[in-house]
């Protein structure tokens, strides 16, 4: 056999060929990843100055106090409030569609409403948004279907209400509410399928077994045990509504959501410091969120 | 060790190999001659793979030498030793047909395709499988997939062959067939064969010397028969085969000395209870407590007078009588000749 | 494994049905106006249909140019994504080294963060370095997640190897180089496509991370973005969109292909 030296050494020194192995990646990661959180971090310790528009790079907190100003605090109230009824939303829909798939379709359905579920997360989610905007436009398909139904009066009606109405569907408080719901469904689906899956079967003969009707096996045994996955699915609808601006933007009027805030902060008025505080407060919220959702088994549902 | 003349293969000079506070292999020598079919017998955890991974290069020793053809084998990685393995999951490369996988050492090598081709076809022959080079691996049974591995092994003339219990996964029929196959291709090679197995009846009957394994030490190098008729210790008695472990009070009563000793269970005659033993052989009457029939032989547990129990086997010359239940509770004598009970110390 | 089902009631098969409708329809409805006659406003019904949009679109040198963008930094990211995806996925799959923990967890943070932190950390980053926006800030933005696609599935791939291969090569002759190019990466191989895919697939798609790090220029998503407040030429932008959507899922759909055959693989 041929002596390889250089091969032979590397060979006894798994950690050198480590090392080797592991620079390109943790370059990166401590350039880009770290880096840019860290940039994130600083930027919001910094101000912008009104007069020069410029970014003044001296430590300060006046950036965190704008936050608290009514008009800012509203739009957080606001964006989180959005997120709590898409998520009960969310949830509400992709529950019967999990509860079917995981214990009552047969493999075939199941591998097809799978593949249902799946396809639309994979298509363009910017061209999802816009889909919402031609269905709800004054014109659209929901218009054209309260008229040939006569209910057009209920439409006008609904949209009249303060607060959630418009001046049509898609630029209101419903429209929005809508989008996000269509767009994160597929997330609530999967967690909550997956959850109810593990569920033996032998528990709910044992449940019923013991003298409970179905609805009692329901409430006192798939509904706790499907728990954890609801709230696994409530992480990713909570923390993509926070964060969104799209929605709000194709769909909304001028009352502004954290996505929106963030982005016009940035934007042609180059407060980053400002939009570097906005960001904080989902990441805020997500963490404390993630912290509960682990103490209710979230984590073994993902 | 005695240096004879002939270099061996592999020599370990009180190699110890320690994980922490655990010693995988504690203080080990050893010399393994050129051509011979070894075996390192033990059971889980003794140490044989260990040592096996230290031959191969995978590992290294804690401290002590092993020397490979006479050369201290030192840090050479795997791919630098003339030494090949047969893996107990045969790591076939699911990617490349039996072919490619056969071929892959020459090719490593630099071997032109026109000889590559030729030699795979002569390994194929050699482990009895023509005609399956193109296939892939999971297009084969279990014996096959074993068959290639030997081949991948053996393409490269290697001095060494190291095999991880390589029969482990087929069934009894197979393995039986296998074992004989392997032997006959080791005497045609002439190639050193080192077999790790926990499988005593494989150790016993494929290999020339054997080593058993207990603890990360070694309690006995012999022959198959040295081992099994002369066992060092109890372990050993009982490892390899049945037997029974005498010591004590029992051995007192039966061989009036209180050494303890082990006499296998195909040496105990059974005799009836008014039939005379022969001259200098021990005796001792017991009842018979299980009766198990074998087909081949039946096996009896028998109390004996002291209260131990001792298991005896017997061959089943005639056709079973009947219920073999029925002589559960019957009077037996045992009987033996002395120099049959092996000496034993009981080495912790 | 279950034996036998309990029947579901009607009512549930159609709550079902109905939600299934819901994800669906309205991506068919993109599809019917990319070729309505009408060309300001959303009108259902259409009042003709017409394939001239698409031609429309053909004409388009604005959309040519946000796809060429969007191709070159789809690209661009896949390959950075494959290099580093596939260095970290070994280190992290071989050694346990001090600190594999944190670089396993910092890799995976551009997917577990919302999109709008990552794109506001890279923002800050750009306004503290005073970098100009370039096609490389928008590919860099892209890579943060295109990495941990493709490590993903390459650490699942390595997970599912059985470690006596490398052993067999090894003991065959082959040195650790010879070994990684023979053995590991062909086995790699169909994960690492997937992983590419899907990463490919994701970049395209790309709409908030790139909004910050691309200043002036357009991506395709970008593109349509714009376009969804400008009335003019509406089913151009549906066109587009419809488009954009084979480009995307297609891909995405023959990845998880490749990847669940492995499933059932031995």
């Amino acid at each position: 056999m041929k002596r390889r030296p250089f091969a032979s050494f590397l060979f006894r020194h798994p950690r050198l060929a480590l090392a080797l192995l592991i620079l390109p990646p943790i370059l990166w990661l401590s350039i880009v990843n770290l880096g840019s959180i860290a940039s994130l971090a600083v930027q919001s310790f910094f101000r912008l100055d009104d007069f020069t528009g410029m970014v003044v790079r001296e430590f300060t907190l006046d950036t965190w106090r704008q936050l608290f100003t009514p008009a800012n605090l509203d739009i957080i109230r606001r964006t989180v409030v959005m997120a709590v009824c898409v998520t009960l939303a969310t949830a509400g829909l992709a529950f019967p569609v999990a509860y079917y798939m995981a214990r009552l379709a047969t493999p075939r359905v199941r591998a097809f409403l799978t593949l249902a579920v799946l396809l639309p997360l994979w298509s363009s989610y910017l061209v999802r948004v816009y889909a919402w905007k031609l269905i709800l436009a004054k014109e659209g398909v929901v218009s054209w279907l309260f008229d040939q139904a006569g209910l057009t009066w209920l439409l006008d009606g609904i949209l009249e209400m303060p607060l959630i109405g418009g001046p049509s569907l898609s630029v209101s408080w419903i429209g929005i509410f809508l989008a996000f719901t269509y767009v994160w469904l597929p997330y609530m689906i999967l967690p909550i399928e997956a959850a109810l899956e593990k569920v033996p079967e032998s528990l709910l003969e044992a449940s019923s077994d013991l003298g409970a009707r179905p609805r009692e096996t329901f409430r006192r045994v798939v509904l706790p045990l499907a728990f954890p996955g609801i709230v696994a699915g409530s992480i990713f609808t909570f923390s993509l509504t926070l964060g969104d601006f799209v929605v709000p933007g194709v769909l909304g009027n001028s009352s502004l959501y954290i996505g929106q805030a963030v982005l016009a902060h940035q934007g042609t008025a180059g407060n980053i410091p400002l939009a570097a505080v906005f960001t904080v407060v989902p990441m805020g919220i997500m963490c404390v969120y993630l912290v509960l959702a682990r103490r209710a088994g979230a984590f073994e549902a993902l | 060790m005695p240096d004879d003349s002939p270099t061996p293969v592999v020599r370990f000079r009180n190699v110890s190999r320690h994980f922490g506070d655990v010693r995988a292999v504690d203080d080990i020598s050893l010399d393994i001659l050129d051509g011979e079919f070894f075996s390192m017998l033990g059971p889980s955890g003794s140490g044989k793979t260990t040592c096996l991974r230290l031959i191969a290069g995978f590992d290294t020793p804690t401290s002590g030498e092993i020397d490979l053809h006479g050369a201290p084998a030192g840090r050479l990685a795997p791919f630098e030793r003339d030494v090949n393995t047969v893996f107990q999951d045969y790591a076939l490369f699911p990617h490349m047909t039996v072919g490619e996988n056969i071929a892959y050492g020459p090719a490593i090598r630099g071997v032109p395709r026109e000889d590559r081709e030729r030699q795979v076809a002569e390994m194929l022959d050699l482990v009895r499988l023509p005609g399956v080079a193109d296939r892939k691996p999971a297009q084969l049974s279990g014996g096959q997939r074993q068959r290639v591995a030997l081949a991948r092994a053996l393409i490269n003339r290697p001095r060494l062959l190291l095999l991880d219990e390589p029969l482990g996964a087929l069934d009894l029929k197979l393995r039986q067939q296998m074992q004989i196959e392997l032997k006959g291709i080791q005497e045609r090679l002439g190639i050193t064969f080192i077999h790790v197995t926990h499988d005593q009846e494989e150790a016993l009957a494929m290999s020339d010397r054997l080593a058993v394994f207990r603890s990360g030490r070694i309690d006995q190098i012999g022959t198959p028969a040295e081992v099994y008729e002369n066992p060092a210790t109890a372990f050993v008695a009982d490892f390899v085969g049945i037997s029974n472990l005498v010591h004590g009070p029992d051995a007192q009563a039966i061989t009036g000395s209180p050494a303890p000793f082990t006499i296998r269970p195909e040496k105990i005659r059974m005799l009836a209870a008014d039939v005379a033993p022969g001259p200098g052989d021990l005796t001792v009457d017991g009842t018979i407590q299980d009766v198990v029939y074998l087909g081949m032989h039946t096996r009896y547990r028998v109390t004996v007078t002291s209260g131990a129990v001792l298991t005896v086997v017997a061959q089943n010359r005639e056709a079973a009588a009947g219920d073999v239940q029925a002589l559960r509770g019957h009077p037996v004598r045992l009987s033996w000749p002395r120099d049959q009970g092996r000496p034993v110390e009981n080495r912790s | 494994m279950r034996t036998v089902r309990r029947r579901a009631p009607w009512s549930l098969k159609a709550v079902v049905a109905a939600v299934i409708l819901f994800l669906h329809l309205p991506f068919a409805l993109i599809v019917l106006y990319a070729f309505t006659t009408e060309d300001a406003s959303y009108t259902f019904p259409p009042p003709g249909l017409t394939l001239r949009w698409i031609q429309a679109a053909y004409n388009r040198p604005d959309v040519w140019e946000a796809l060429g963008l969007s191709f070159r930094v789809g690209a661009t990211a896949t390959g950075v994504a494959l290099l580093l995806g596939t260095l970290a996925a070994v280190a992290v799959h071989r050694s346990r080294f001090f600190g594999r923990e944190a670089v396993s967890f910092m890799l995976l943070l551009p997917i577990a963060l919302p999109g709008i932190v990552t794109g506001i950390a890279l923002r800050s980053a750009i306004n503290l370095l005073d970098l100009p926006f370039s096609f490389w800030t928008v590919v860099i933005g892209h890579a943060t997640f295109c990495v941990v696609v493709v490590y993903n599935n390459a650490l699942a791939r390595l997970r599912r190897t059985a470690p006596s291969l490398l052993e067999a090569s090894m003991d065959l002759g082959a040195t650790g180089g010879q070994t990684f190019r023979r053995i590991v990466l062909p086995n790699l191989g169909t994960a690492l496509l997937a992983g590419g895919m899907l990463a490919f697939a994701l970049s395209f798609d790309e709409i908030i991370v790139t909004t910050f790090t691309a200043g002036q220029q357009s991506t395709l998503p970008i593109w349509i973005f714009t376009q969804m407040t400008k009335p003019r030429q509406r089913p151009v932008t549906n066109v587009v969109a419809v488009f954009v959507v084979l480009l995307t899922t297609i891909p995405i759909l023959l990845a998880h292909l490749l990847t669940r055959r492995d499933d059932d693989r031995p």
